[in-house]
C-alpha cells in the first residue's frame, strides 16, 4: 500500500540550479544542424521586444533559445506553441537569424524526440 | 581531491590552541540534541588526555540564537559575553573553550569589535560592573572544542581501540565532514584551514583512519540559519539546504557525516527523517540513511565507549549499520534503557527510514 506523505507544515523549495550534465543537449544539436543561423544569435532580445504573441502572453523567443542552449527542454514545446509564426522577429533580427524556421525546427525536433521516446 | 594545493592553503590558516587549563562553556542546545557529546569531550580531555578543564555551572547562553534571530541587541550580547569572561577570570582561567560554533563565532566577533573599538569595550565593562559588580580579563586564547580535539587527534588515535575502517574490507570509511558556518566563514584566520578549506574535522578523520569525501556542496550551510528554522513557515528553506547537500553527497556513498556545530548534526540527522516522510527518499543503502555524528561521539566511538552511554540511541538515523561496519560491539536490547535499566520507551518507527530495535 502506498504510504501517505506527512505534512509538517512546510515544504521543500525546488532547487533552481541548472544541472548541465543531466539536461538534454540533443535537441539543440539537431536544431542547429537544421537551422545553422542559430549560431549567429547574440541573445539581444530584439525578437522578444517586437513579438506580437509576446504582447499578450509571456512568450519570448530569446528565452526559448536560452533554454534550448542550456538543454532545459522539458517545457519547451509548450513555450514554442505560443508562436504565431508571423515572422516579425525575423525582420528585426540584427544577425539575420532565420527565426521562423528556427521555431519550426524546434517544434519538429521536440516532436521527433517525443515520438522516439514513446 | 588534489591535496597538495589544499595543504598549502591549510598551512596559511593555522591558529594557536592552548595546551592545557581550559574554561569550558557549554552549548544551549547540544545537550538536548546529542546528550552524550559534551560529557564525552570533558571525559576525553580530563581522563584520557590528562588536561585541566573547568566546567562552570553558572554560565548562561551566549545569546547567539537570539542575536542571530534579531531579538537580542548587540550591546546586550556583549554584556552577557563579558559576564562569561568574568566567570572565567574569577575561576582563574585564561583559555576559553566554547562547545558551540555559534558561541565561538560570537565570542570572536565580540573580541574583534573590542579590538577595533576600545571605547565599546570600556562601555561594556561599565555595563557589566553596574549590573553585576563583576570585572573581567579577556581570554588569552579562544578555541572551539573541536580545535582542542584536533590538536590532540593523534594522541586520541594512539589510545583508540577502533579505526574508521570497514572491518570486512579493510578500506577506510568514506566520511563527509561538515563544519558549522560560524567556525571560520566570518573570521577565516580564527579557524584551522580558513573558510574555504577548514581542516579541523578533515585532520581528525585522516588521523583516525577515514577518508574525507570532497563533494560539490561541501561548504554549503546545513540550513539551520536561525530565522529559517525558528519560524515554522520558513523551515522549508532549512530543509531545502540540507536536501541540496544530501543530493550532492549521495553519489559518493558516504558511510557517515561528522560535524562540529550544535545545529548541523541536528538538521542533517532529523531532516533525513523529514525528507523520507515527505518524499519517501532516503540517502543510504537499504533505507538506512547516512548516520550523522558529532566529532566527540566519533572520538568516543573509536575509543571504545559504550554506544548507548554516549547517546547514539537518540539519533534519528540509526548508528547501528556503522557500528557493525567498524566492528564496535553494542547490546541491542539496551538501546532504549536508561540508567539502572530503566525503560525509556520505544519511539515510533519511521515509515521509510530503517529502524533498529530489539
Amino acid at each position: 500500500m502506498e504510504k501517505k506523505p506527512k505534512n509538517f507544515g512546510y515544504s521543500v523549495t525546488r532547487d533552481r540550479q541548472i544541472d548541465f550534465d543531466a539536461n538534454n543537449h540533443d535537441i539543440c544539436k539537431i536544431v542547429t544542424k537544421a537551422e545553422p543561423t542559430l549560431n549567429l544569435c547574440i541573445s539581444c532580445g530584439s525578437c522578444a521586444a517586437t513579438c506580437t504573441a509576446g504582447q499578450f502572453t509571456d512568450f519570448s523567443l530569446r528565452q526559448v533559445i536560452l533554454l534550448l542552449r542550456r538543454g532545459e527542454t522539458k517545457d519547451l514545446d509548450k513555450e514554442v506553441s505560443k508562436c504565431m509564426l508571423c515572422g516579425k522577429c525575423q525582420l528585426v533580427c540584427p544577425r539575420n537569424v532565420s527565426t521562423r524556421n528556427l521555431v519550426i525546427q524546434i517544434s519538429k525536433a521536440l516532436c521527433d524526440n517525443r515520438m522516439s521516446a514513446s | 581531491m588534489k591535496l597538495e594545493g589544499k595543504r598549502l592553503i591549510w598551512q596559511d590558516y593555522q591558529k594557536e590552541i592552548a595546551d592545557d587549563h581550559y574554561f569550558y562553556a557549554r552549548s544551549c542546545i547540544r545537550q538536548t540534541f546529542f546528550p552524550g557529546a559534551e560529557a564525552i569531550f570533558i571525559k576525553i580531555v580530563k581522563d584520557e588526555l590528562g588536561k585541566d578543564i573547568h566546567d562552570n555551572q553558572h554560565h548562561t547562553s551566549c545569546t547567539g540564537i537570539g542575536y542571530h534571530s534579531d531579538v537580542v541587541p548587540f550591546d546586550t550580547t556583549m554584556t552577557v559575553i563579558a559576564r562569561q569572561f568574568a566567570l572565567m577570570t574569577e575561576a582563574g582561567y585564561e583559555n576559553y573553550a566554547a562547545s558551540c560554533i555559534t558561541s565561538f563565532g560570537l565570542y570572536t566577533e565580540v573580541l574583534e569589535t573590542w579590538h577595533h573599538f576600545p571605547e565599546k569595550e570600556a562601555q561594556i565593562r561599565e555595563y557589566l560592573f553596574k549590573a553585576t559588580g563583576r570585572e573581567f580579563n579577556k581570554p588569552k586564547n579562544l578555541a572551539h572544542a573541536s580545535d582542542i580535539v584536533y590538536k590532540f587527534r593523534h594522541q586520541i588515535a594512539a589510545k583508540a581501540k577502533y579505526k574508521l575502517v570497514d572491518k570486512n574490507t579493510g578500506e577506510p570509511l568514506k566520511v563527509v565532514e561538515h563544519i558549522g558556518c560560524h567556525y571560520s566563514k566570518m573570521f577565516p584566520h580564527k579557524g584551522i584551514g580558513g573558510a574555504e578549506y577548514p581542516y579541523v574535522l578533515s585532520g581528525m578523520i585522516e588521523a583516525w583512519g577515514g577518508e574525507v569525501i570532497d563533494y560539490p556542496e561541501r561548504r554549503h550551510c546545513c540550513g539551520f540559519g536561525f530565522r529559517q528554522y525558528v519560524v515554522q513557515a520558513n523551515r522549508g528553506f532549512s530543509l531545502s539546504c540540507s536536501k541540496k547537500k544530501f543530493d550532492s553527497m549521495e553519489p559518493y556513498e558516504p558511510d557517515m557525516i561528522i560535524t562540529n556545530c550544535p545545529g548541523c548534526p541536528m538538521f542533517l540527522d532529523r531532516w533525513q527523517y523529514a525528507l523520507s516522510e515527505m518524499e519517501g527518499k532516503t540517502y543510504g543503502k537499504n533505507n538506512q540513511g547516512i548516520p550523522v555524528f558529532t566529532y566527540e561521539e566519533v572520538a568516543g566511538m573509536i575509543m571504545g565507549y559504550d554506544p548507548w552511554e554516549i547517546g547514539l540511541q537518540v539519533h534519528q538515523v540509526p548508528a547501528e549499520p556503522l557500528l557493525d561496519k567498524i566492528g564496535i560491539p553494542y547490546d541491542a536490547s539496551r538501546k532504549f534503557k536508561g540508567k539502572n535499566g530503566e525503560d525509556l520507551g520505544m519511539p515510533e518507527s519511521p515509515s521509510y527510514l530503517k529502524f533498529y530495535a530489539e
